[in-house]
């Protein structure tokens, strides 16, 4: 039997144990519903629509604070690591923020913007931005002086050399700091969205916390849990994982696990 | 498929270094690396600079690839003084400094995307044909970490080959590799320098490598650097760094090299 298979025995024996403990009576199932109903819920959340529109409403949060994350964290990351000052200032200040957890930033931002779809973003920027710039500091950092130097003598110049020879250089340090700053998004994002039900938009967290907690809807709650590990793995397998591999086979670096 | 590409052939440049000083700022104070060097290499002249280290040998490099600035003299590359990096000298470095996220094709091609007037097809004809010149065709798409030693060294040749340069400037590009790719470069660049007439300077510590090499080896002591002694080596090329001739002559220059560094200890202590 390969690896898969034997591994596919095991969940399958772990949720019979379930759905067997359930029907024998062993717990109360409106506080753990057996995975049939759990599934039956996802199933009509899937059909009915909801759950896809509430997939795109997370989804896009998350897109948009993500990207202005990266975007305004990689030139600060460029700044701080030139600059002494910036580095002085910025760099302490982004250190501090980024040992934050980016849940904290919820309340801050109920009172600056309201229940609105800002503080929303503004979240999920807090938490990509300072990974983001760390990342890119400490990577840029690292370039060997020697790259620049040789790029001189081949008449590369400023922006030619920060955009072809440091920011390729610094590359895998800036994707692990992008890893980061998605994980740390998408934990505040949830976090967000529980706390701020905008009722007009609902995300996965409304959909977990309002729709489900509030009315006792235990398998709903356990469903929208499922959508987001779902979503979790794969961002990871199917964005970050083939960008990694694919700098690792460049680089020669680390080892390309599958 | 043979590159139909065929080089312009640029005249080799002259190198003149005219009383040059150059001194290092260090936390234990300054450093003099060079004091009143001069130096001249013809056109398409192979000079090598051999000394200990702290000899300024590489700093004499860094001076004419434009990569520093002298306190005082000039440094003078056909007749005008070097103020910056050209492409009219390029530099190959011992630790090969090849971009780890190109390809060697594209590690070749770097170069060239910066040398104006030139078509992206007709670019990479030309470096397709120096890496045929350094025998890595078969390589184009490999990616640097799966080269050996010598082979980066020779995409690193390739590299600096492909903008045609007048100058070609090599700091210890062999120091790190074993004897027998060693060897094999030797004659790989010297038939690679009666093909494509380049005005070399090259550092080395390698006596025999140097005499292998140059047709004339300039000896250069330490602290400060200046020159000590020159050398016209008359041998036939191409050359075997193992020929008796060769390898007397090597002597008498490490003879030199050691009674140079005597006398310097001698003068230190007095």
């Amino acid at each position: 039997m390969n690896r898969r298979l034997k591994a596919l025995c095991v969940f399958a024996v772990l949720l019979g144990a379930w759905e067997a403990g359930d029907r024998a009576g062993l717990w109360r199932s409106d506080l753990l519903p057996p995975p049939s109903r759990v599934a039956a819920s996802l199933w009509k959340a899937l059909t009915e629509g909801q759950l896809l529109a509430a997939c795109g409403v997370t989804m896009s949060r998350l897109g948009k604070g993500y990207l202005i994350g990266l975007l305004a964290g990689m030139p600060l990351g460029f700044l701080t690591a030139r600059v002494r000052l910036a580095s002085d200032t910025l760099g302490v200040v982004a250190l501090g923020f980024q040992t934050l957890p980016s849940v904290c930033w919820v309340p801050l931002a109920i009172l600056w913007f309201g229940l609105t779809e800002t503080s929303m973003l503004f979240v999920v920027v807090m938490g990509t931005l300072w990974s983001i710039l760390l990342a890119t500091e400490h990577g840029v950092r690292s370039v060997p002086p020697i790259y620049v130097r040789a790029a001189r003598t081949m008449g590369s110049k400023r922006m030619h050399t920060l955009l072809k020879v440091i920011l390729p250089a610094s590359l895998p340090f800036i994707l692990s700091g992008m890893k980061q700053g998605w994980a740390f998004a998408w934990r505040s994002l949830m976090a967000a969205e529980i706390y701020l039900a905008l009722a007009k938009n609902k995300g996965l967290g409304y959909m977990l916390h309002t729709e489900g907690r509030d009315i006792g809807d235990m398998e709903m709650v356990l469903a929208v849990m499922l959508v987001i590990i779902a979503i979790g793995l794969l961002v990871e397998r199917l964005i970050f994982s083939p960008i990694e591999r694919a700098l690792h086979h460049r680089w020669g670096t680390g080892l390309a696990t599958g | 498929m043979a590159p139909f590409y065929e080089p312009e052939v640029v005249a080799p440049g002259k190198l003149v270094l005219e009383g040059v000083k150059k001194t290092f700022r260090t936390s234990r104070g300054d450093v003099t690396a060079l004091e009143d060097v001069s130096l001249s290499v013809a056109e398409g002249e192979f000079v090598c600079l051999v000394g200990p280290s702290g000899c300024g040998k590489s700093t004499i490099l860094n001076l004419v690839a434009g990569l520093d600035t002298p306190e005082s003299g000039q440094v003078l590359v056909d007749g005008k003084a070097v103020t910056g990096p050209g492409r009219d000298r390029m530099v190959m470095f011992q630790e090969a400094a090849l971009f780890p996220w190109l390809d060697v094709r594209g590690n070749v091609l770097f170069g060239l995307s910066l040398k104006p007037g030139l078509k992206r097809w007709a670019r990479r004809d030309v470096a397709d044909y120096y890496l045929q010149m350094v025998g890595l065709t078969d390589f184009a798409d490999a990616y640097v970490h799966e080269l050996s030693g010598g082979m980066r060294q020779r995409v690193a040749l390739a590299r600096a080959l492909a903008p045609n340069p007048r100058v070609l400037l090599m700091d210890e590009p062999f120091g790190a590799l074993d004897a027998m790719t060693r060897e094999q470069l030797y004659s790989d660049i010297q038939r690679i320098w009666s093909k494509a007439r380049k005005t070399i300077l090259f550092v080395t510590h390698d006596v025999r490598e140097a005499v292998c090499l140059g047709d004339r080896v300039v000896l250069l002591t330490p602290h400060p650097g200046r020159v000590h002694t020159e050398f016209a080596i008359d041998l036939p090329r191409p050359r075997d760094p193992f020929a008796v001739g060769l390898a007397s002559l090597a002597a008498k220059i490490t003879e030199e090299l050691r009674k140079s560094q005597q006398q310097a200890a001698e003068e230190a202590h007095t």
